[in-house]
């Protein structure tokens, strides 16, 4: 699930379904989202670091993830596909 | 017939205002990318169709858009090279948002650091891109200032940046410091008199370090800030650390600059090696826009702000300054624009002037008018008077 300025950038209607291959953990489901809209390279992840732009926050199955490294499996019910992985912009700065 | 479109970046979307020469009736079209800080677009002088702009925000980061068919639409341009531009499912590609800062080709480490607000030195770390300066010669080249600040060039078309590292590099990045908008390069000026890139001189200007020039296309870059005068710094007089908030030239006289500073209005006549203070009779020489009539060399405009606290026009009264004389004397502009009760900023590229006869001059405010004067700033009239507040305002002559 992409917060509303990544969907226009990215011109998709509603959430977004991805086809991952196991390990499922937010660095191949970030690795399957931006090779499938290379025009979100360099807006969740920085381009160099690849370290999670610090005003998003991860959460999915009502836990923050954001802080969980970029290679922990995602829960179960994220990656069958029952819960989405939300991403969405930190509420900072009005 | 001759038409003007106007190039408006807001912090919630951009805006094209197209008139024609008469530029009474204005059609306005946008907001193109909704809710996107736009801080800059800017069309090339070579193909007007052409126009890039910078997209930006604190929580995704920097995207450079591209239009080829004068603003109706836009795309990311970059696209690695040998792919196709479209993914398997027809999506545009696009990395056109990579700005990486150059290190040490010795060390590997990074060329320098910068002095934070409390004194202390502090990493490089890209935030934006401030100003777009399209080639006089090239439409896919393109120059793009920068915050942190630094000065990147792309060579086709928006796709891919290449910093301009001599700048940074050159010995004085420690003393460089953000001025309260960001430690960002804001001006960008092509001297259109330099015959090849590799002789192209390019002036910038960076809050809070000063303005510096390359003679030799962005390899080697010097300050030239001799003549300032700065309070807020230890050594009034320093070589670096000034908060120069915009630049200007008639590109019909190269050399001849003319500076809003943090406070002070200042001139150079010798593209920038000494500078002399031209506020004169100014209510405050405090301010952010300057520039200069497209066929009056000696005809520069200012829009006085009360104070560095205080970030609104003086007195209430929103007035243009224009001096015919070069500096030194000023007049007040007040026709058509509110004399009482205004408390906007004009804010440091929001000002520009087309080359049509007479002279037009548009500037946008925090309030979010757009003003335009098609008569050398004598009567002005608001072309939108309700847009988010106003970033950037630029203008381009057409047909």
């Amino acid at each position: 699930m992409l917060p509303q300025h990544l969907r226009t950038l990215a011109h998709v209607g509603g959430d977004v379904e991805l086809d991952v291959e196991d390990p499922i953990t937010q660095r191949s489901v970030l690795d399957a989202l931006e090779a499938r809209y290379p025009m979100l390279r360099g807006t969740i992840r920085d381009h160099v670091t690849q370290e999670r732009r610090p005003f998003l926050r991860f959460f999915a199955c009502e836990e923050d993830l954001s802080h969980e490294p970029a290679d922990a499996p995602l829960p179960k019910a994220v990656a069958s596909g029952a819960e989405p992985l939300v991403i969405l912009g930190a509420i900072a700065g009005g | 017939m001759s038409k003007v479109r106007v190039l408006v970046g807001t912090r919630k979307g951009a805006f094209i205002l197209e008139s024609d020469g008469k530029r009474e009736k204005w059609e306005v079209s946008g907001p193109h990318f909704a809710g996107w800080e736009m801080y800059h677009l800017k069309g090339s002088p070579v193909d007007p169709n052409r126009i890039y702009a910078s997209q930006t925000s604190g929580w995704f980061g920097q995207i450079i858009q591209r239009s080829d068919d004068g603003g109706k639409t836009w795309h990311q341009p970059g696209t690695p090279p040998g792919e196709p531009v479209t993914t398997p499912d027809g999506m545009p590609k696009g990395e056109s948002n990579k700005f990486v800062y150059d290190v040490s080709a010795e060390t590997g480490k990074p060329l320098t650091t910068h002095q934070f607000y409390d004194g202390t030195q502090h990493p490089w770390e890209f935030k934006r891109v401030w100003h777009l300066e399209p080639s006089l010669t090239d439409p896919d080249t393109v120059y793009a200032g920068v915050e942190d600040a630094a000065i990147f060039r792309s060579t086709d078309g928006g796709q891919n940046w290449k910093e301009l590292s001599g700048l940074r590099g050159h010995g004085t990045g420690p003393k460089w410091q953000p001025g309260a908008g960001g430690m960002c390069l804001h001006s960008i000026i092509l001297d259109p008199s330099s015959r090849t890139p590799e002789t192209q001189r390019i002036w910038i200007a960076i809050s809070a370090a000063g303005a510096f020039r390359t003679d030799d296309g962005g390899k080697t870059w010097k300050p030239i800030n001799r003549g300032l005068y700065s309070q807020y710094i230890p050594n009034p007089t320093a070589e670096v650390g000034h908060c120069v908030h915009h630049i200007a030239m008639n590109p019909k006289r190269p050399g001849v600059l003319f500076m809003q500073k943090h406070w002070h209005v200042m001139r150079s006549d010798d593209a920038g090696d000494n500078w002399t203070k031209v506020s004169g009779n100014l209510p405050t020489d405090f301010g952010f826009v300057i520039d200069v009539h497209a066929h009056e060399p000696e005809t520069v405009y200012v829009v006085p702000i009360k104070s560095d606290g205080e970030h609104y026009v003086h007195e209430g009264k929103l007035r243009v300054y224009r001096s015919r004389t070069g500096g030194n004397e000023w007049e007040a502009l007040t026709k058509g624009l509110p004399q009482s009760n205004c408390y906007v900023d004009v804010l440091r590229d929001a000002m520009a002037v087309d080359t049509l006869d007479k002279c037009g001059i548009y500037f946008g405010t925090t309030g979010g008018q757009v003003y335009a004067s098609a008569d050398a700033g004598d009567r002005w009239a608001p072309i939108v008077r309700d847009l988010p507040a106003v970033l950037s305002v630029e203008v381009q002559t057409l047909g």
